[in-house]
């Protein structure tokens, strides 16, 4: 070892073995997987570090949003820097490998000649959210595909005697509830990740809806209904006042063009589109088309 | 990881060491994505999977082994385009990469 010694932090131990200077002392292991294991169960938003190559191989730290980590991967300053690079990984729901200098080094030529420690950095994200707006038939299949795409589910419709936990038993909630109040109270957790689908075809209901979706910074705004429905609905939006710029966020009519008829198939179709839209590929969303809608 | 939970409870409750495999890389086409995690007790039981079923034959081998002690943790490729690549390849023609520890912590 050619390099200085380096400061210890904290509360170094003097005197200890050649070679193995306390900051880079064995961690000790704490029992993380309890500690795991309960956030992943109440879809706590969760990382945890593993050196999965170098110096502790196995040594890990548990990386939560606004807490202090728990455990340590060897070196204080490699620890800080890993949080750091967590917390941005959880933000953007990736799991993947992270190379370090052994105390936390990054930077190209600080990593020439130095051991690396390779940190597998791997994150679990709450499930995304998908709001589906209107208590009808093609509701019960969309939160049914919705939740095989581990999406968490929440139905709203105003209308009492539609929208009960009886009819949809695959959500994850049902809220009663005019659309404009459910976006005031939540609308602000909605993400790129997320989705809104409009599956009302009353104007009374879907206005105030796809305004409230405008307004957040949702990823996937769907609306339901004929190509002739969109066209009279994009004019009320309009006259209610919304930016015409933003109405290229809507999906509508929704799906993508695979000659979709059951609401269990258009379902798959708004799910798929979903997928497309988030992977920017082109597949035949409905909306670009101008052929019947159904097969 | 999170449909292993409750595999890996149960296991560790009856005190039954165990082992976790966890995808942490993979290259070209692979079937499953970082953090794609297997688990595998000292009897041979297994929960979940990191492929296609490809590799997990061996996998289990490489967890078993380190169980007994005979394997220290480490990082396991599949794949043809690796040298350390074990003779199991995947039948897509990608590489994964996976870190196979006791669940001891």
């Amino acid at each position: 070892m050619t390099t200085e010694a380096t400061e210890p932090t904290g509360s170094s131990s003097a005197g200890t073995t050649e070679g193995a200077p306390a900051a880079t002392a064995v961690p000790t292991p704490v029992p993380l997987y309890a500690e795991l294991r309960a956030r992943i169960r109440n879809e706590e938003p969760v990382g945890l570090a593993t050196v999965i190559d170098g110096l502790h191989v196995g040594a890990k730290l548990l990386i939560e949003p606004a807490a202090t980590p728990l455990g340590s991967l060897g070196h204080a300053e490699l620890d800080r820097i890993v949080t750091r690079d967590a917390l941005a990984e959880l933000e953007a729901g990736r799991s993947g490998i992270r190379h370090y200098g052994p105390h936390g080094e990054t930077t190209p030529e600080d990593l020439v000649d130095t051991p690396v420690v390779r940190v597998f950095i791997e994150t679990w994200a709450p499930p995304p959210q998908m709001w589906i707006f209107g208590a009808v038939d093609f509701t019960a299949a969309l939160a049914k595909v919705a939740k095989v795409l581990g999406y968490r589910v929440t139905v709203c419709d105003a209308r009492e005697i539609f929208a009960t936990r009886r009819r949809f038993p695959m959500a994850d909630e049902v809220v009663v509830s005019w659309p404009g109040k459910l976006f005031d109270q939540r609308g602000g957790t909605l993400t790129s990740r997320d989705a809104v689908c409009i599956l009302t075809h009353d104007a009374k209901f879907d206005v105030p809806a796809v305004r409230g979706a405008l307004a957040t910074g949702v990823g996937y705004i769907g609306v339901m209904g004929s190509r002739k429905t969109h066209e009279t609905r994009l004019e009320r939006l309009l006259e209610a006042g919304v930016d015409p710029a933003d109405l290229d966020r809507l999906m509508s009519p929704v799906g993508l063009d695979i000659g979709a008829r059951t609401p269990e198939e258009t379902a798959i179709s708004i799910c798929a589109e979903i997928i497309a839209h988030r992977t920017g590929r082109v597949a035949p969303s409905l909306r670009d088309s101008t052929g019947p809608i159904h097969a | 990881m999170r449909d292993l939970l409750d595999d890996i409870d149960r296991w560790r409750a009856a005190g039954t060491p165990v082992a976790l495999a966890r995808v942490v890389d993979i290259e070209g086409s692979g079937p499953r994505l970082p953090g794609a995690a297997m688990a595998v007790n000292i009897d041979g039981e297994v929960a979940g999977s990191v492929s296609g079923g490809c590799v997990e034959g061996a996998v289990v081998s490489e967890a078993l082994a380190i169980l007994h002690g005979e394997a220290q943790p480490r990082v396991i490729s599949f794949g043809y385009s690796d040298d350390e690549a074990f003779a199991v390849g995947l039948t897509c023609g990608g590489t994964i990469r996976l870190f196979i520890e006791p669940l001891d912590w």
